[in-house]
């Protein structure tokens, strides 16, 4: 069933609509605001996920596991100076992401940023009811995680941040030390982008 | 409102995050534009997958444990003693335990403040030797490693000709101290690896003028260290080498033109 005979449905309609509105969420209703306790209670249970971005963005199980463990190193001997009160997960993130756009990788990876504003207005299409919204019907978890891998860094990680980590966009804001009209913006042409390369990929796949 | 307007929202709609007005407006607008629905539907299938999609990589558990006892050992006081207090009055007790503690407390704050600029250096040498890649510059030639810090350091330094001497350049990597960025330069001698740190001589040890002050040589965590400035720049060397190399290294960096 495509995705515009659901739609066109009217039963179906209500019931996607009161889909929709359901508040997607699991992580994010821990309550990262304010935490406190050692550090060993805060941190490991960030490790798993902590190294899964990491793997993410260094696209390697080696350097994956550097970085999650200088990421570890450096927030233990700044854990006295961390501010309770403040959010700790988006501390850990942040120092994680510093810690890679100051690596080798890192620096390969910011070397190729485009010059391109976040600020700017993203064009969005006219129509949804193209060949491209039946194509990303279809689309698999592999075309998926190969698209995740093609995408450049800045826009991979905002991704990750918002859809796996379900950062709220303030807490993406304090990871990244970006503003808020930032993240909304440049988290559209992140997902823009994934459009293009999913809507492709699967173009390739069905010929 | 047009449809390229509500589509504006639809990024809030599929994080969650929009307003519950906006929220029943666009759920409004679903019921009659089946065009803007599709487009809604796309986007939270393509976010959910992702979730699913993303949730990829999962660490061995050797390396959890590794981290875990980094992370033990780290916290690991200085030193500690044990004390039975057999034959004596649970009063005097007391007060001897009291005064012990007092007094380890006052050596532990000054061992504290005295070690810690030193500590934090000493440990990312260690984190350097222990990682798969310590440098991200490799090169024994100077003419390589130094121009390799251009635009990533607010400051440049020099790097001594060591073709007369036993240590050799393996590389280097822009390092963080206090938030400030520096270079660390990784040497050898035999078969021991020696960091050189080098920061700008700013405010960042301003009040660790008491550890690192002057040619200080020093030991810590039984690494040998030797701290001095020069031209507005801070250089910290430190290795498991003896005392004599790690001087050695220093004298060859104050020699470097």
């Amino acid at each position: 069933m495509s995705t515009t005979e659901i739609i066109m449905d009217g039963e179906n309609r209500s019931t996607e609509a009161r889909f929709f509105s359901r508040k997607v969420n699991c992580w994010a209703v821990a309550d990262h605001s304010g935490e406190s306790g050692s550090f060993e209670e805060l941190a490991m249970p960030l490790f798993t996920r902590l190294y899964n971005f990491a793997y993410w963005l260094a696209q390697d199980r080696v350097a994956a596991e550097d970085l999650v463990q200088e990421t570890y190193m450096k927030a233990l001997r700044g854990f006295s100076s961390f501010r309770q009160g403040t959010n700790f997960r988006a501390w850990m993130y942040r120092i994680l992401r510093n810690t890679f756009l100051t690596s080798q990788a890192g620096l390969k990876s910011s070397a190729a940023v485009s010059l391109e504003s976040d600020e700017g207005q993203v064009a969005e299409p006219a129509v949804a009811e193209t060949p491209e919204t039946v194509l990303l019907a279809r689309v698999e978890r592999e075309t998926i995680e190969n698209a995740l891998e093609e995408l450049p860094v800045r826009f991979r990680e905002i991704i990750l941040l918002c859809d796996l980590e379900e950062m709220s966009y303030q807490e993406i804001g304090e990871t990244l030390g970006i503003p808020m009209g930032t993240v909304m913006s440049r988290l559209s042409r992140a997902r823009k982008a994934m459009r293009e390369l999913l809507a492709a990929r699967s173009w390739e796949a069905a010929r | 409102m047009t449809c390229d307007q509500w589509r504006s929202k639809l990024d809030a709609y599929v994080d969650s995050v929009c307003s519950d007005e906006d929220l029943a407006n666009l759920e409004a607008h679903f019921r009659t534009c089946a065009s803007c629905a599709a487009e809604a539907l796309t986007r939270l299938r393509i976010k959910r997958m992702t979730q699913n999609a993303a949730a990829r990589y999962s660490p061995s558990p050797e390396f959890r444990l590794r981290i875990e006892e980094s992370i033990r050992a780290k916290r690991k006081p200085g030193w500690t003693f044990a004390w039975r207090p057999a034959g004596m009055g649970m009063a005097a007790a007391a007060f001897a335990v009291g005064v012990l503690l007092v007094v380890a407390l006052t050596l532990g704050i000054q061992h504290r403040e005295r070690g810690q600029a030193l500590a934090e250096l000493v440990d990312l040498h260690v984190a350097t030797l222990a990682s798969a890649n310590p440098v991200d510059v490799i090169s024994t030639d100077r003419h390589t490693v130094k121009p390799w810090f251009q635009g990533k350091l607010p400051f440049t330094f020099n790097l001594p000709e060591l073709q007369n001497s036993s240590f050799k350049l393996l590389g280097g990597k822009v390092t963080y101290f206090e938030h400030s960025p520096g270079a660390q330069l990784l040497f050898q001698i035999r078969s021991h690896q020696l960091s050189v740190f080098i920061f700008q001589d700013s405010s960042i040890f301003q009040n660790r003028q008491e550890t690192l002050s002057g040619i200080t040589t020093a030991r810590e965590l039984a690494f040998n260290v030797e701290a001095w400035s020069e031209g507005g720049l801070r250089y910290v060397v430190i290795g498991d080498a003896s005392p004599t190399d790690v001087q050695e290294l220093g004298e060859l960096m104050r020699s470097a033109k």
